[in-house]
C-alpha cells in the first residue's frame, strides 16, 4: 500500500515535473531556429504533446477500431461485413438498439422537462430558498452511477411474498394489499428499462436546471414587460416570451445528455446486466469484449454506435463554427 | 457521471445580465402550492440517498427484515451498528479491502487530473495565440471529438496494453484518463484563453517578452478560473468512473472504490448487507468535492453553454 502511494506522488510530481522539462527543452529547440523557422515550429513544440495524446489515445484506436470491425474475433484474417451481417441479423441485437433508442428518446426529453421545471419553480422562492432547494437536486450529479444504482436499491428493492418488503416501491404495493413485483424483471413495455432510466434522470436533471436556471434569469425584463403590458397571462408569457430565448440553452441541454445517455453502461451494467430485455449497446460492447472475448463483434457494434453519434457530431462542429463566427 | 457535461469556462468578460426579479413572478412570489411542490421534489430527490445511508448503519437482519424506514421512523428502538463499514474497510468482501480501493482510487484520480492540465494548457496556448497552418481544422477535430465516445479506443488500447504488459497497471489507466479527457481540457481552456483581452498579450509581445514567458507570467495565473473548473470535473469524471477502470484495471489489487462497489451488488448472500456502507464509502469524496467548490463547478457549466 505505502509503495502505490509513493508511485502515485511520483507520478504527480513526475508527471509535472516532466511536462514542464519537456516543454522547455521543446520551447528552447524552436528557440534556437533561425528566424521565421521558430515562428514556424514553436506552435506544434506547444500544441504537439496534447495532439499526440489525442492521436494515441482517439484517433489511432479509433481507425484500428473500424479495421478490426472488418475481422475475425482475434483479430487474425478479415472476415468482410460478416460480423456486421451477424449483428443485424441477430433478434437480441436489434433489441438492444431498441432499447437504446428508448432510452434516447426518453431521457433527455425527461431531463429538459423536469429540470426547466424545478428552475422556474425554484426562480420564484427567495435566494436562500432557491439556493438550498437547487443543492438538493443538483447533489445527484456528483455521484457515480453505481452509487446512484446502490443508492436506488432503496427504492426498487424486492423479497419474495409474505416477506417485510424492504424497498420503497413494494412497501407501497404493499400497503394497497398487493403482491411485491420483482421490478427489474418486469419487461412488459420495457417497464423495467424505465425504472432504470429514472436513475439516470435523478443524477442529470441538477444539470439540466442549472443550466436552463441561469438562462431563464439571463432573458431581458423589458421583453417579459412588454408581453405583461399586451395583456398576456402568465403561461403565455413563458411558452411564447421566455421558452423562444432560452430555446438555444434547452437544444445545448439536449444534446449534452443524448450524448451521455447514447453510450449509457454503467446503470445497466450494475442493475441487471443486460438481463430481462434491458441491454444497451454499451453494456453489449463490454460483454463481446471481455465475456465473449470477440474483438469482431466488439468492434463493430463501436462502428454502429459512432455512425449513430455522427449526426450529433456534425451539429456540435456546426454550432461551434456559428458560436465562433459571433465572436 | 455518466455524461460527458460540456462545461463552458466563464470567460471573463462575461456580462452579467442581471434579472433579479420579473414582476409578479420575482423572488419571493411562490404561491404556498409552489412551495409545498417544491419541498416534496427535494424530499423526494433526497429520499432515495437517506435509504442508503440509513442501511449502513444497520445490523444485517434488521437490513432484510425490515425496510430502512422502519429504523428512521423509531430510532431508539432500533439497533444501530458501524459492523458494515468496520467489515467492508477491512476484509476482502467486496473483492479488496474498501479502504484500499478508497486509496486506489485517490491514486488514480490525482494525476489523471493534475498532469492533463499543463499539456492541455500549453495546446490551448497554441491554438489561441499562435497563428499556423491547420490549426483551425485541428481544433474542430478536438471539438468533434467531445461527442465521440471513449469506446473507440478500448479494443486495440487493450491489445496495445496487452502486447506492452501494461493492463492491470496505474499507468495504463492514467494514461488512459489523459487522453480521453484532453479534448475537453483543451476545448474548455481555449475557449477560456480566447476571452481573455487580447491588450494584455499585445503589450508583452511589444516588452520583448517570449511565448513561453507570456505563458507562464501571464496565460496561466489569468486562467486559474477555467484550470479549476476543469480540475474538478476530470476529477470527478475519473472518480465516477467504472468502465475505464474495469477494462484497464480490472478487479485485481489496483482496483478501485466503484469497480469494488459494483463487484460487490454481485453478492447474494453473506456481503450483501455491505452494499449500503460500500456505496456510501465511495460517494462520500465526490460529494464533498462537489459541495465544496459547487460555485467552481456551476459557473464552469453555465458560462460557456449558456452563451449558445
Amino acid at each position: 500500500m505505502g509503495i502505490k502511494v509513493v508511485n502515485a506522488v511520483i507520478a504527480i510530481i513526475g508527471g509535472i515535473g516532466g511536462a514542464i522539462i519537456i516543454f522547455w527543452i521543446l520551447n528552447k529547440l524552436a528557440e534556437s531556429l533561425k528566424g521565421r523557422w521558430e515562428d514556424r515550429v514553436k506552435p506544434w513544440m506547444f500544441a504537439g504533446p496534447a495532439i499526440l495524446a489525442i492521436a494515441v489515445y482517439l484517433i489511432y484506436p479509433a481507425i484500428v477500431t473500424v479495421q478490426y470491425s472488418f475481422a475475425n474475433e482475434d483479430s487474425t484474417a478479415y472476415v468482410g461485413l460478416s460480423n456486421y451481417k451477424d449483428l443485424l441479423t441477430d433478434n437480441s441485437f436489434l433489441q438492444v438498439l431498441f432499447n437504446n433508442v428508448l432510452w434516447i428518446i426518453i431521457v433527455p426529453a425527461m431531463t429538459v422537462v423536469l429540470g426547466l421545471g424545478v428552475a422556474v419553480l425554484a426562480d420564484r422562492l427567495r435566494p436562500r430558498g432557491e439556493k438550498s432547494a437547487k443543492t438538493f437536486i443538483f447533489l445527484p450529479m456528483a455521484i457515480s452511477m453505481v452509487g446512484a444504482a446502490t443508492i436506488w436499491r432503496t427504492v426498487y428493492d424486492y423479497q419474495p411474498e409474505g416477506a417485510p418488503q424492504t424497498g420503497i416501491l413494494n412497501a407501497i404495493l404493499g400497503f394497497f394489499n398487493k403482491a411485491p413485483v420483482f421490478w427489474y424483471g418486469e419487461s412488459t413495455l420495457h417497464f423495467n428499462s424505465l425504472l432504470l432510466m429514472i436513475i439516470l434522470i435523478w443524477t442529470q436533471v441538477g444539470y439540466s436546471m442549472v443550466l436552463l436556471s441561469a438562462a431563464i434569469k439571463g432573458v431581458p425584463e423589458d421583453t417579459v414587460e412588454a408581453g405583461r403590458i399586451d395583456g398576456a397571462g402568465e403561461r403565455k408569457i413563458f411558452f411564447s416570451i421566455i421558452v423562444p430565448q432560452i430555446w438555444p440553452t434547452v437544444i445545448t441541454v439536449f444534446i449534452t445528455v443524448l450524448i451521455g445517455v447514447m453510450k449509457v453502461f454503467d446503470v445497466v451494467y450494475v442493475t441487471t446486466n443486460g438481463a430481462y430485455n434491458t441491454d444497451v449497446i454499451a453494456r453489449r460492447f463490454y460483454d463481446e469484449l471481455y465475456t465473449q472475448g470477440n474483438n469482431g463483434y466488439a468492434s463493430a457494434i463501436v462502428v454502429i454506435l459512432i455512425i449513430a453519434i455522427v449526426p450529433v457530431l456534425i451539429y456540435q462542429v456546426r454550432h461551434f463554427r456559428a458560436e465562433e463566427a459571433a465572436r | 457521471m455518466t455524461t460527458t457535461v460540456q462545461p463552458g469556462t466563464g470567460a471573463p468578460a462575461e456580462s452579467q445580465k442581471l434579472r433579479q426579479s420579473k414582476a409578479g413572478s420575482g423572488p419571493g412570489s411562490a404561491s404556498w402550492p409552489v412551495r409545498i411542490g417544491l419541498v416534496f421534489l427535494c424530499v423526494a430527490w433526497m429520499i432515495p440517498a437517506l435509504g442508503m445511508l440509513v442501511n449502513s448503519f444497520r445490523p444485517r437482519d434488521d437490513q432484510f427484515s425490515s425496510g430502512w424506514w422502519t429504523a428512521f421512523f423509531n430510532p431508539f428502538g432500533s439497533t444501530w451498528t458501524l459492523q458494515n463499514y468496520q467489515q467492508v474497510l477491512t476484509t476482502d468482501a467486496a473483492g479488496i479491502p474498501m479502504s484500499q480501493a478508497f486509496i486506489n482510487s485517490f491514486i488514480v484520480a490525482l494525476p489523471a487530473t493534475v498532469i492533463p492540465i499543463l499539456i492541455a494548457a500549453f495546446a490551448a496556448y497554441a491554438f489561441t495565440f499562435m497563428q499556423w497552418p491547420g490549426r483551425d481544422l485541428m481544433f474542430v477535430v478536438v471539438v468533434g471529438l467531445l461527442v465521440v465516445p471513449n469506446q473507440v479506443a478500448f479494443v486495440p488500447l487493450v491489445k496495445l496494453y496487452g502486447a506492452l504488459g501494461l493492463n492491470g497497471t496505474f499507468f495504463a489507466v492514467w494514461l488512459a484518463h489523459i487522453g480521453f479527457g484532453m479534448p475537453l481540457a483543451i476545448y474548455i481552456l481555449r475557449t477560456y484563453m480566447s476571452g481573455l483581452p487580447n491588450a494584455v498579450i499585445e503589450s508583452a509581445k511589444i516588452d520583448g517578452a517570449s511565448h513561453f514567458t507570456t505563458f507562464w507570467r501571464l496565460i496561466m495565473p489569468m486562467s486559474t478560473p477555467a484550470l479549476a473548473s476543469f480540475a474538478i470535473f476530470q476529477f470527478l469524471w475519473v472518480w465516477n468512473d467504472l468502465l475505464v477502470a474495469l477494462i484497464f484495471l480490472g478487479r485485481g489489487d489496483n482496483t478501485v472504490a466503484t469497480v469494488a462497489l459494483q463487484g460487490l451488488q454481485g453478492q447474494t448472500g453473506q456481503g450483501k448487507e455491505l452494499i449500503p456502507a460500500a456505496g456510501f464509502i465511495t460517494i462520500i469524496v465526490p460529494i464533498l468535492v462537489f459541495l465544496a467548490l459547487q460555485r467552481y463547478f456551476i459557473r464552469g457549466m453555465t458560462s460557456g453553454a449558456v452563451k449558445g
